[in-house]
């Protein structure tokens, strides 16, 4: 399978100037508003101490835990289906619509069915599926997975949805006031709702002791989702289980600030039986998680829920857009996440990081993202999944610099600067770094070749 | 106190006036200084590639250079960062960890190990804009970072204060990340230089004259990007402005 090059596709993205400054600067703005967020809480680090030891706790209990969230999932009265990857949760959802004769599907947003790439499979079986999400729809009618985890088409202007709109709704393609625009997606999907068959939502998490699912939206469309159809289907990771509903609190506070910077989201639901005379069915499912769980470096990476504050401080997401990491899952979590669905086909992404480590410090559950982003590169470089011009590079810098000899041969040769810089740094895509930036000058002498003429030898070996 | 410079390679080769700064600036503060001639690199464009098999040699080169010093100081917080935290493709010996362990940035080594506060020969009338790399913010913890919040400090600041003249302005993004990023800044060019362009106009906009940092790395490229952008935004490594140098 191709490598994404990130590199290649951020360019395209930088070349928009004006989408490009609106999406650094929106990001951008809702990690100020985290900050004062989280600056207003006192006990900020010790929730997320806390909440990074729920997780840690809940992880290396799993199997325990999911089955007492299915025995009181049962016991409520919905029923539980168990899925091991991205075909069999399909499947099984297929399954249960099939069954009951239900041809059209209002879901709200999941990063899961994302991943498993459901709705294409539905559609080929006649389902028809609609994204009830606002950002979510957007994609949807635009044809394009969500370039963001929580705001799904943040890489858009209004211009650019006025035009979706025009193409796909009938909206006037001269309007791009959004209220209007919102208020016409509104009129638009609305008879779905009433005609829908099925209801479908993720899981922000699940609580083990009440068997019940939550899901913190902002619009309203997960609950009309879930209560207007007959049929609703919940899926749901299984690294979403927190074990007890007092525990839901320290992530209910971390959850919205991270993402948005607002204290809560305008609704938090508990769905945790099926009304009478309807049917509520969860599919839990694994799809790499049980592997991931196994990986000694990574398995932390399972405490992630889902609030997209690494990707909003990220300087290289916010400036190469969701999309160029051509993965579900973009900006640092994805970048630790993707590998393990696909070493080869995401081996470039680990290396679309400056390592500069905010990511992991903003995260709420204390990732460790960036030091994973490093382990990747590690694991990269060791099966071989490299660039054969990074890898020679690496090679000659390796022989270059541990040779005192070699290095100042590379270094005090004379020449033109671009002769002079390391060649690490040039080997690759000839003078990229002169694309964009001047070359530094070079100077008449090496710092070793001063130290020489100015200190002399005498203390050589630091006698 | 038996102290050895370490001068890293771009530093050495481009920028050997911050060596020497350093070099004096320890000197001035009483610091008797061993420069190891057959130094080259911490291995930290390999290791930080992934290389873990291109990186041995390197640092076990460093390591046969820089042993037996009380402390190993350096003019570069990510060339410490990888010494102190990723110097592992090597075996570690006592030997190997010793040395990572006395390994010291230039701000922490004169702000904590020598505690000095004062530099009577600084004079830099003009107006800086701080900038901290990711390693020296993040990974040494030389500054509070905004994403952590909490009482502010900053030891590069503690100890510009005590130059003559010099006044501060400050970004919108103190914090943010200027692309350098190592070899990112070629196998991830498009990006990286954005990231440089948008930090050099940023201290820009703020009134910098000077962009004055612990990392010559960052700096070489935000110099190469102020310099295609045509802004007249100088560069000054921390080193020079402490060992008193005017510009």
């Amino acid at each position: 399978m191709k490598r994404i090059d990130h590199a290649e596709a951020s360019s395209g993205f930088i070349k928009a100037a004006d989408h490009l400054e609106f999406h650094d600067k929106r990001l951008w703005d809702l990690r100020k508003k985290r900050d004062r967020e989280a600056e207003s809480m006192p006990e900020w680090q010790d929730l997320r101490e806390l909440a990074s030891a729920i997780k840690e706790h809940t992880l290396s209990h799993l199997a325990d835990y999911l089955l007492e969230f299915e025995r009181n999932a049962i016991a409520n009265g919905a029923q539980v289906h168990w899925a091991t990857d991205a075909a069999d949760h399909n499947q099984v959802v297929y399954d249960i619509l099939k069954s009951r004769g239900a041809r059209t599907l209002v879901k709200a947003k999941s990063m899961l069915t994302d991943e498993c790439e459901m709705r294409p499979f539905l559609e080929k079986r006649g389902i028809e599926v609609m994204e009830t999400d606002l950002g979510e729809r957007i994609q949807q009618l635009d044809d394009e997975p969500p370039s963001h985890i929580v705001v799904p088409a943040v890489h858009k202007l209004r211009g650019d949805v006025a035009r979706v709109f025009a193409d796909t709704i009938g909206t006037d393609p001269a309007k791009d006031d959004p209220h209007y625009l919102a208020e016409s997606q509104r009129q638009h999907t609305r008879p779905v709702f009433l005609r829908a068959d099925a209801g479908m939502t993720g899981a922000n998490f699940a609580v083990a002791e009440t068997g019940s699912v939550v899901v913190c939206t902002n619009e309203g469309n997960a609950d009309l989702s879930v209560h207007l159809p007959d049929l609703y289907i919940a899926c749901i990771g299984i690294e979403k289980i927190v074990p007890r509903i007092e525990h839901l609190g320290v992530f209910v506070r971390l959850l919205s600030r991270s993402a948005l910077g607002s204290p809560i989201t305008q609704l938090t639901s508990h769905f945790r039986a099926p009304r009478e005379g309807t049917e509520m069915h969860i599919v839990l499912v694994d799809n790499g998680r049980s592997e991931r769980l196994g990986m000694a470096d990574f398995w932390y990476s399972l405490k992630c829920i889902r609030c997209g504050a690494c990707m909003n401080t990220c300087p290289v997401y916010r400036r190469s857009g969701g999309l160029s990491y051509g993965a579900t899952y973009s900006g640092p979590i994805g970048v630790i996440i993707d590998p393990t669905f696909n070493l080869r086909k995401y081996s470039a992404l680990p290396f679309a990081s400056t390592l500069n480590g905010s990511c992991t410090h903003v995260c709420p559950v204390k990732i460790n993202i960036h030091e994973q982003i490093y382990k990747w590169r590690e694991i990269i470089a060791a099966r071989h999944q490299l660039p054969f011009v990074k890898q020679e590079a690496m090679q000659v810098a390796g022989k270059v610099l541990s040779n005192p000899k070699l290095y100042r041969i590379a270094v005090e040769a004379a020449g033109s600067g671009i002769e002079r810089l390391p060649r690490f740094m040039m080997y690759n895509r000839l003078n990229a770094w002169g694309r964009q930036r001047e070359v530094p000058s070079a100077p008449t002498a090496t710092f070793r070749q001063w130290y020489i003429a100015n200190r002399g030898k005498k203390d050589e070996k630091g006698k | 106190m038996k102290v050895a410079l370490f001068v890293p390679c771009y530093v050495d080769a481009f920028f050997p006036e911050v060596g020497v700064a350093t070099l004096e600036l320890l000197e001035k503060l009483g610091v008797e200084v061993a420069y190891p001639l057959d130094q080259t690199c911490c291995g930290q464009p390999m290791g930080n590639s992934g290389c873990r098999a291109d990186a041995a040699a390197t640092e076990a080169l460093f390591v046969r250079n820089f042993k037996g010093y009380e402390y190993v100081v350096s003019p570069s917080g990510s060339c410490t960062h990888h010494v102190r935290d990723h110097l592992t493709s090597i075996e570690q010996t006592d030997e190997v960890r010793k040395v990572r362990s006395s390994c010291y940035e230039l701000v922490e080594f004169v702000h904590d190990v020598l505690n000095v506060r004062a530099f009577p020969w600084a004079e830099f009338p003009h107006v800086v804009g701080l900038h901290n790399g990711c390693a020296s913010l993040r990974a040494l913890g030389t500054a509070s970072m905004s994403e952590i919040g909490g009482r502010a400090f900053s030891k590069p600041m503690d100890l510009l204060r005590a130059v003559r003249g010099i006044s501060f302005v400050s970004p919108k993004r103190p914090d943010e990340c200027c692309g350098f990023g190592g070899t990112f800044s070629v196998f991830e060019e498009p990006v990286s230089a954005r990231m440089g362009y948008d930090k050099v106009s940023d201290h820009h906009d703020a009134g910098a004259e000077y962009i004055v940092s612990a990392d010559m790395s960052c700096l070489m490229h935000q110099k190469g990007c102020a310099e295609r952008l045509d802004l007249p935004v100088k560069f000054i490594h921390i080193a020079q402005i402490l060992n008193g140098s005017r510009e």
